[in-house]
């Protein structure tokens, strides 16, 4: 782009991609926006008309929506929690050199490419079903009551279930961070005297500081969407003990036929993305500066 | 005290032999360069001595002490890398201060040990810096600052002037040199490059093919070089070699003889080896000439640069007599 006329003749050329990237996010936001403040719902069709800031108090006055607040955070938060330590723990054990380490690598990294809903219904039928999940028979196994994980833990179980699917892709990009790290630091930090834990410490994790930066990003911004998992599991209950925003948006929207006050949860919703983005940006974004 | 003994020390790489079997006796305090081609192994060899590689065979002393299978902490030796091998999410001081970090010396014997370092290598001021902030000759003596600190039996040095750029390579080698002086600690030193091991070191390990060539002080590897491979590798340019009929009129299967030792002359009568002028490479303080010597090839001619020549002149040179290196057939000295 070192000339005036580069310059402009490459926005002409993005300008077309640019103005339907546009279309495709405006549109539908303005429109939930409008939806927002109108009456509208479709068990009701003859209530229509300019509804103020009924919704939104309808939405977040209701003692669910905290519920579903409290929800989304822990579900992030525990998926984060699970797919970073488990994350660098699983590419310390792969950088490792074995027998087979290619095959391994794939296999790890299988889980990253099934569909939510099929994750969650092998988790559900094979796994945590009561009565004819693994582990439910591993419980009967051992004499033990098996356990009903989705009315027990329901938050727990989706956490689980994500958890699953994303500790892949943690794996995957701390394994590059961890190959890209020089072997002659990590063997002057050997010559130096540090042990394993310590040039785990002061070496390893220091140099994956941005890479843990990353992964926490990403998954934040997909974490704060999952619907499939709960949808295909526990349907966001027992009550609303597993209904995070974006299900909630979905019950109210969809389920309960109200998209007046649905659409007043979305645009609750990309506030509270973006309230979290702030402050995540604001915790972990000095690690991208290079 | 920092005397290294290995006693035949062998290292292959599953079916691929890299030193088939090395005894060297290298005496505490001593600057010792091991040189010698790409490949040759002298890198393998300070990382068996460091303990960054297992030995196949042998038995590596340290002051007298096996440590042959000790891991690389416990040798008590240092070791600066060709990529210096700094950590970069340190400053400068947690740089140099972490052996010591590591030692779990007290906080105030790191400070005072750090600043100690910190001077002796004119880093006081970049202390807070992290070491992408530094050029290459600081981050060079950063990593010889965290060598020094811990005080080790010897320092290693694998290539460490590689990655500078020619001037600051001749600043470093006096400033290693002069530490080495002030210091008087046992250094190895890893080099491709002859003129930092004959400026360098009081005696030269010159390696081929993972074997020890010759283990010398550098003016008996330049004055008696035990074969046609160390004639060959120190002095620069390098030395000529001649094999047939007239290596056979000194009773030898090739002779050598150093650029610096012909005498040239554009008077017919006063040369033995007529050539042509094919090269002239002017450097101002000498003049290297490449000659093609009828029926002997391409030789090297050392010259004051005063003399100027050009291309296609012809010149007659006579080797020094005193000063012709004799070699049999399979390259031993005679």
């Amino acid at each position: 782009m070192a000339t005036a006329q580069t310059r402009n003749l490459s926005r002409l050329m993005m300008a077309p991609a640019v103005i339907v990237l546009l279309i495709w996010m405006i549109v539908p936001l303005v429109m939930t926006l409008w939806f927002s403040f109108q009456n509208y719902s479709l068990i009701n069709p003859m209530m229509t008309g300019f509804a103020g800031w009924a919704n939104y108090i309808y939405v977040i006055g209701d003692p669910s929506f905290t519920q579903s607040l409290v929800n989304t955070l822990i579900l992030v938060g525990g998926v984060l929690l699970i797919t970073v330590i488990g994350g660098i723990f699983l590419a310390l054990l792969l950088d490792q050199p074995l027998w087979g380490q290619g095959i391994l690598r794939i296999i790890v990294i299988s889980p990253f490419f099934v569909m939510p809903p099929v994750a969650a219904l092998i988790w559900k039928n094979g796994f945590m079903h009561p009565g004819y999940g693994m582990l439910g028979h591993l419980w009967k196994a051992f004499g033990l009551q098996p356990v009903d994980w989705f009315n027990q833990f329901p938050l727990f179980s989706v956490i689980v279930i994500v958890a699953w699917q994303w500790l892949p892709f943690a794996t995957l990009i701390f394994l590059t961070a961890l190959q890209s790290l020089s072997e002659e630091q990590r063997e002057a930090a050997e010559m130096d005297g540090a042990n394993a834990i310590n040039r785990f410490y002061y070496i390893i994790l220091p140099h994956m500081a941005r890479s843990v930066t990353i992964v926490i990003l990403i998954q934040t911004i997909f974490l704060l969407g999952i619907f499939a998992e709960i949808r295909v599991t526990t349907g966001g209950g027992p009550g609303y003990a597993s209904t995070n925003i974006a299900f909630l948006v979905f019950r109210t929207g969809i389920l309960s036929n109200d998209i007046g006050a649905g659409s007043a949860g979305g645009v609750v919703a990309v506030i509270i993305a973006n309230i979290v983005a702030f402050f995540l940006m604001r915790a972990v974004g000095k690690n991208l500066d290079a | 005290m920092g005397s290294i003994s290995l006693q035949h020390v062998k290292k292959s790489f599953g079916e691929v032999q890299i030193i088939p079997d090395i005894s060297l006796d290298i005496k505490d305090g001593e600057f010792v360069v091991f040189v010698g081609p790409s490949g040759c192994g002298k890198s393998t060899l300070l990382r068996l001595i460091a303990g960054l590689e297992d030995t196949t065979g042998g038995t590596i002393l340290l002051d007298g002490e096996d440590m042959t299978k000790a891991p690389p902490a416990r040798r008590g030796l240092a070791m600066v890398f060709q990529s210096y091998a700094l950590y970069p999410h340190m400053t400068v001081r947690d740089n140099i201060a972490f052996p010591l970090k590591m030692a779990k010396m007290s906080k105030e014997e790191i400070d005072r040990k750090v600043e100690y370092a910190a001077r002796t290598l004119n880093l006081t001021s970049y202390l807070d810096r992290r070491p992408r902030a530094l050029s290459g000759g600081q981050r060079q003596r950063v990593a010889i600052g965290r060598a020094i600190v811990r005080e080790p039996k010897a320092f290693l040095f694998d290539e460490p002037l590689s990655n500078l750029d020619a001037a600051l390579r001749v600043n470093m080698r006096l400033e290693i040199t002069e530490l080495h002086q002030q210091l008087k600690t046992t250094m190895i030193y890893v080099t491709h490059d002859q003129v930092e091991a004959m400026t360098m070191a009081d005696r030269i390990v010159v390696l081929n093919a993972g074997n020890v060539e010759q283990f010398g002080s550098p003016l008996d590897l330049y004055k008696k070089p035990a074969n046609r491979f160390v004639a060959g590798f120190i002095g620069s340019p390098k030395m000529n070699f001649v094999d047939g009929p007239e290596a056979s009129k000194h009773n030898a299967h090739s002779i050598g003889v150093r650029p610096e030792h012909f005498v040239l002359s554009r008077d017919p009568a006063a040369g033995s080896w007529k050539g042509k002028v094919a090269v002239a490479e002017q450097l101002g303080s000498d003049t290297f000439l490449h000659v093609n010597v009828d029926g002997l090839g391409l030789m090297t001619v050392r010259t004051d640069g005063e003399r100027t020549f050009n291309h296609g002149d012809d010149v007659y040179l006579t080797p020094d007599q005193s000063r012709i290196y004799r070699f049999d057939a399979a390259g031993l000295s005679l």
